[in-house]
């Protein structure tokens, strides 16, 4: 626990001394709350069009969801974000060791290895939990306007914590298989959009091999949430995906106690 | 304290180090000596739990490197040729970090922070980014790392190599206090490094071990007979040679190469001293003697006649 805490205190300072941290959540918050502003404006110009079109007719305004057509079209832009983010948050994680040799002093001290790989992803996720939790001013700024259902936005949020882990335990796999961070990132982004749109194949697959790759693909879980469902099935897709990763990492990294 | 036996490595078909065996007992500084490429880091990281060795084992502070290598690793400092610091942190914050992560108590914690950056000369850096230090400091920032958790055992790989001879110096008298109370194992290619501070020698060569003692052993066992140097004043020609020739336990005598005519390298039978014979030959036969002196042989030559041995045989 003593170790585990060490290295996660490291791993959070590092990502706040250097300018990292800073960086991706300004440019995180600056594009998403683009995208908010963006899609609030739309949805003002349906309200409006839809009001005058109602006038004219002489009929009732059809009820317009905000949920649906906001917190619903939010979420998907920041899922597509995240994607793009997460693996410069996670590159550093073991890349960086290797490179500095900083690996030697972690490998030869009396920790071990599932607690230096513990003390990286739950500081990357610390940092992207605070990232995504800020964009809750967002929602805030909307119940001041109207009256969204807070509750799928609640479960919506719950979503990204799993996608977050999964997302970072893929990034971490990918940086403890190389010293470059660069294909460190590349590997981690190929990864995470070919689980992004491996249902596409579906369509083209028999049956039994079409519900597989439903069910691997990270997009179809995270729905359920933005629906306002927490479904078992979404849970454990996410948290074995997110064990099976790390479990990954923690033997590529001890590998090297083994190639004789 | 520390003993290996038939350690090898292999990488593939390279053959990275092959049956190195010594031991070294509690309070040595042994220094580990071969050219670049010798095998030195990879036996270095064989001890150190970092890579596993092919054949053979070791037993560091009397654990097993592979079976109990958790044991090996609380007990050990390893400075490995890159120091593995971090480059956005502090000197102090480093510090701290690698100490939790030795295992130190935290109620000891801070005083042994205080001791190490001490004896390191490193405590007014202490609030100081480490990426901003000199190559010097950071390397007495790498051998603080090895230090903070007072080992058994000390690992140094190559610990003065990039400092200025005024920062080599302070850093060795920082090693040399070491011994006593830690073993070290210092690897090294820098020859008056390991005469200066180790008490005991491997030298090393293509993986294998080519030479093995004290720095006087390894003299003695490598001279054959003394070899003196003696300038003579005498009349030009062969006359002051065959002198010398004729005394009693002179086995060769030859002009120095490349100085002034009366200077002579003179051989003798392992064992005899002919100076004093020599003298009163000199004085005899009414020639001066300017000068005489014994020639050591330096840890240059030994290292050399060691290593290319190694390479002919």
């Amino acid at each position: 626990m003593r170790n585990f805490a060490a290295i996660y205190s490291k791993e959070m300072r590092s990502y706040f001394v250097s300018p990292v941290a800073y960086v991706i959540a300004g440019v995180f918050l600056f594009l998403s709350g683009y995208l908010f502003r963006n899609i609030l404006m739309q949805f003002n110009l349906w309200c409006l069009q839809f009001g005058q079109r109602a006038q004219q007719m002489g009929g009732q305004m059809p009820a317009l969801n905000l949920n649906e057509m906001v917190v619903t079209q939010f979420f998907g832009v920041m899922d597509f974000i995240w994607l793009l983010v997460i693996p410069m948050l996670t590159m550093r994680l073991f890349a960086e060791e290797k490179k500095n040799g900083t690996i030697e002093l972690l490998m030869t001290s009396p920790i071990r290895t599932v607690e230096v790989m513990l003390g990286k992803f739950f500081a990357c996720f610390s940092l992207y939990s605070i990232i995504v939790g800020l964009t809750l001013v967002y929602f805030v700024i909307l119940e001041a306007y109207g009256s969204p259902d807070w509750g799928p936005i609640f479960t919506g949020y719950m979503g990204y914590l799993f996608l977050g882990a999964t997302f970072i335990s893929v990034g971490i796999l990918a940086s403890a298989l190389t010293e470059n961070q660069i294909v460190a990132v590349l590997l981690t982004f190929g990864m995470l959009l070919l689980f992004w749109l491996i249902d596409w194949s579906a369509s083209f697959a028999g049956p039994t091999a079409a519900k597989i790759l439903h069910y691997l693909s990270f997009i179809e879980h995270l729905e359920d949430f933005q629906r306002g469902v927490i479904d078992s099935k979404d849970v454990i897709f996410y948290l074995s995906f997110t064990f099976f990763c790390l479990f990954l990492t923690t033997r590529v990294i001890e590998s090297r106690r083994w190639r004789r | 304290m520390i003993e290996v036996s038939e350690l090898s490595k292999h990488y593939g078909d390279v053959v990275a180090v092959e049956n190195i065996s010594f031991k070294a007992e509690k309070g040595v500084i042994l220094g580990f000596l071969g050219p670049n490429g010798a095998g030195k880091t990879t036996t270095m990281r064989m001890l150190t739990c970092y890579l596993p060795p092919s054949h053979g084992e070791a037993k560091v502070a009397g654990f097993d490197i592979v079976e109990e290598s958790m044991e090996v690793r609380k007990r050990i400092g390893y400075l490995p040729e890159q120091p593995p610091v971090y480059h956005d942190m502090t000197v102090g914050s480093y510090l701290r970090f690698v100490a939790k992560i030795k295992g130190v108590p935290g109620p000891k914690l801070n005083s042994r922070l205080d001791d190490t950056m001490e004896k390191t000369g490193i405590a007014h850096h202490r609030d100081t980014v480490i990426g901003h230090l000199s190559k010097g400091y950071r390397q007495r920032v790498g051998l603080a790392q090895a230090l903070v958790h007072e080992p058994e055992v000390l690992i140094l790989d190559e610990p003065t190599v990039g400092l200025d001879p005024k920062q080599i110096i302070e850093i060795r008298e920082v090693i040399k206090g070491l011994g006593g109370d830690h073993t070290v194992i210092l690897s090294t290619h820098i020859l008056p490094e390991v005469s200066m501070t180790c008490g005991q020698l491997v030298i090393i060569n293509n993986g294998r071990i080519a030479g093995e003692g004290t720095p006087e052993s390894l003299m003695a066992q490598l001279k054959e007979g003394e070899v003196l140097r003696a300038h003579i004043d005498g009349p030009p020609g062969a006359a002051v040679r065959e002198m010398i020739a004729r005394i009693d336990g002179v086995l060769d005598v030859s002009q120095e190469p490349g100085s002034e005519e009366g200077v002579f390298l003179v051989t003798s039978l392992p064992g005899q001293d002919v100076r004093d014979a020599l003298t009163r030959q000199v004085v005899e036969d009414g020639f001066s003697l300017r000068e005489l002196r014994p020639l050591d042989m330096t840890l240059e030559d030994i290292f050399l006649s060691l290593t290319s041995e190694e390479v002919t045989a």
